[in-house]
């Protein structure tokens, strides 16, 4: 094996590792640095809220109403400077640390539920593809009957028969995305599993589970990634989705979702009650799509730029 | 042909089975118990008993599992205790209006997401394929009760052309169709222009173009028809989700369809009205994308399912 290390897209392997090599690869790629840099300030704004809020999230101002009792908009706009810098809610609170406590939330939601449904996932789809037999059947028949429910509407049903709270929540989530992602996999390892080196390392004796994990499972996390990325962003619409509801978050926790439905009543005479929190959702599921589609690029430059 | 649609329709029956299971299993395991629903708060234990009786509930759990199959096979979804209708009922008078809200959204999201992705790909790289991508994933990102708020307060409120909510008029149906079918035109544009960018590198169109072809014929003529192939796949995959962006719209919009029933059972806790419309929507999934499939084989011939 002597010569020089195959080059892909300009860029010679054997500068550092396979995971340098990505991030060489992520840093040309303009929209998705742009998701790294909005994520990571999305993340620092959740960490760091005690801090950055200039109020207590749940505290009621007797300044933060109007003379006639209605929400108030920016201080900046009516000369109050910095007081309440993004106006507030229908109860006086400022709505700047509500948005910045909402965040905890949502990535809360968003980063646990998408864990367990991409371990949930990859597990159901790895074993269904890679064992066959009755279990394949078994798991993606549950697979494809889950897949039939509307998502949200499932995740509605299931949220108020189990009452609901974050933990639950995230729990809801989780057991209805997994299934998106053991369709993927399922889809990536029944491909794999006539291949080659599947056949020698069972020649040479390797038992089944040992074949999946040592060999398979290392070839799906590209895709693990790429899912653990996107699938943050499609939880935390979720969580919103439901929040608005009113079975997500329970009040007075502050979360997007629920700060809509309570700004609902309000959205003629107080726009900006519905007009902020809508903006951090879309701004924080936006960051994980430019970053999951950046990542998709970067590990699989066969597809780049074509989605 | 037939067969085909036979073969596909068979293919079907374990998920509707699944269905069945999976919603009988969350009914089974509510903490409401129906006889005391049933009879009312005053009751006596004496009454639920025998309520509990009358109502088959006190019989095994098999024997419970097909009278309850043998009612929804008969289109008997149960009875709502709140609103002392059967739910069968209730769900048949909102179909039409879930029905015109989908078919709007549906058209929103082809008329928008189509064009815009085929442009996107023939114009690769340029400014308004970069633009209309970025405006795509935001589009993707913003969440469809607060698009529809949005939508609301302009074109209702600050420049009063559509009615504030509610079904009176036919210009009633225009904001909602629109908050629906815009996040997917969004996710239309991107798969299209996956799907065309796919095509235009294919040797037919290159032979197309090399017998003189003007541009567009050759994308309109040869491309589009077989860029639209795999679009019509994930219209199968995008049902689940366009479902769950309708009950959102339709409570944003106070739309008296389907799934405002639903958000209306479980802010009640009217648990048939709940599993009732859960297992209505889990059917017309499972029924629509048969009929995308069909769809799909009659447009490209080269599938064939089952062989």
């Amino acid at each position: 094996m002597a010569g020089p290390a195959p080059s892909v897209a300009g860029l010679t392997a054997d500068q550092g590792g396979y995971l340098a090599l990505v991030w060489r690869r992520l840093r040309r790629d303009r929209p998705a640095m742009l998701g790294v840099v909005l994520v990571s300030l999305i993340v620092l704004a959740a960490a760091l809220a005690p801090l950055l809020s200039p109020h207590d999230p749940a505290e009621q101002f007797r300044d933060g109403l109007t003379l006639q009792g209605e929400p108030m908009p920016s201080t900046l706009l009516t000369g109050g400077g910095l007081r309440f810098p993004l106006g507030t809610d229908a109860s006086g609170r400022d709505l700047l640390s509500r948005i910045l406590y909402g965040a905890r939330i949502s990535l809360l939601v968003g980063v646990l539920a998408n864990l367990m449904a991409v371990a949930l996932g990859a597990l159901v789809g790895s074993v269904a593809a890679f064992f066959g037999g009755w279990l394949e059947i078994v798991l993606m028949r549950l697979t494809d009957t889950m897949m039939a429910f509307p998502t949200l509407l499932l995740a509605m049903t299931l949220v108020a028969i189990l009452k609901p709270s974050v933990w639950i929540i995230i729990l809801v989530i989780g057991a209805v995305y997994w299934t998106w992602i053991a369709r993927v996999v399922y889809g990536q390892v029944v491909a794999m599993r006539e291949r080659d080196f599947i056949t020698a390392t069972q020649a040479l004796g390797a038992s089944r589970s040992y074949t999946l994990v040592r060999h398979v499972l290392p070839q799906l996390m590209p895709t693990i990634i790429v899912w653990g990325t996107l699938g943050i962003a499609t939880n935390v619409m979720l969580e919103a989705s439901l929040s608005y509801l009113g079975i997500g978050v329970q009040p007075p926790t502050p979360s997007w979702g629920g700060m809509i439905q309570q700004a609902q009543s309000f959205y003629r005479t107080a726009p900006w009650m519905v007009l902020f929190p809508g903006l951090a959702i879309m701004l924080t599921v936006f960051a994980f799509n430019l970053l999951g589609d950046g990542l998709r690029d970067a590990l699989d430059p066969a597809q780049r730029g074509k989605l | 042909m037939w067969t085909m649609i036979a073969r596909r329709t068979l293919q079907a029956l374990p998920v509707l089975l699944g269905i069945s299971i999976l919603t009988f299993i969350l009914i089974y395991y509510l903490p409401a118990d129906p006889a005391r629903m049933y009879a009312g708060p005053s009751a006596t234990v004496e009454t639920v008993t025998r309520i509990r009786h009358e109502l088959g509930l006190d019989q095994p759990l098999w024997v419970q599992y097909f009278s309850y199959m043998g009612r929804i096979l008969h289109g008997d979804l149960g009875f709502s205790y709140r609103k002392q209708e059967s739910v069968t009922q209730l769900i048949l008078g909102r179909i039409p209006f879930t029905a015109a809200l989908t078919l709007g959204g549906i058209c929103v999201e082809l008329a928008i997401g189509l064009p815009v992705g085929i442009v996107s790909a023939v114009g690769r790289g340029q400014w308004a394929d970069r633009l209309g991508m970025f405006v795509a994933l935001l589009g993707v990102s913003a969440p469809p009760f607060w698009l529809g708020l949005l939508l609301l307060y302009l074109l209702g409120y600050v420049v009063p052309i559509f009615p504030l909510g509610g079904a009176a008029s036919p210009a009633a149906l225009v904001l909602p169709a629109l908050t629906a079918g815009l996040g997917g035109a969004a996710w239309y544009a991107r798969m299209m222009r996956s799907s065309m960018l796919d095509i235009l590198s294919a040797d037919y169109v290159r032979t197309a173009r090399a017998k003189g072809l003007r541009g567009w014929l050759v994308i309109l003529r040869h491309a589009l028809p077989n860029a639209l192939n795999p679009i019509i796949t994930m219209a199968g995959m995008d049902i689940p989700w366009f479902i769950g962006g309708v009950v959102l719209v339709e409570r944003v919009f106070d739309w008296p369809g389907v799934g405002r029933l639903a958000v209306e059972a479980i802010e009640t806790v009217d648990v048939p009205v709940i599993l009732g419309t859960v297992i209505f929507t889990a059917v017309l999934v499972v029924l629509s994308t048969i009929v995308i499939d069909i769809v799909q084989a009659v447009v490209d011939p080269r599938i064939h399912y089952g062989r």
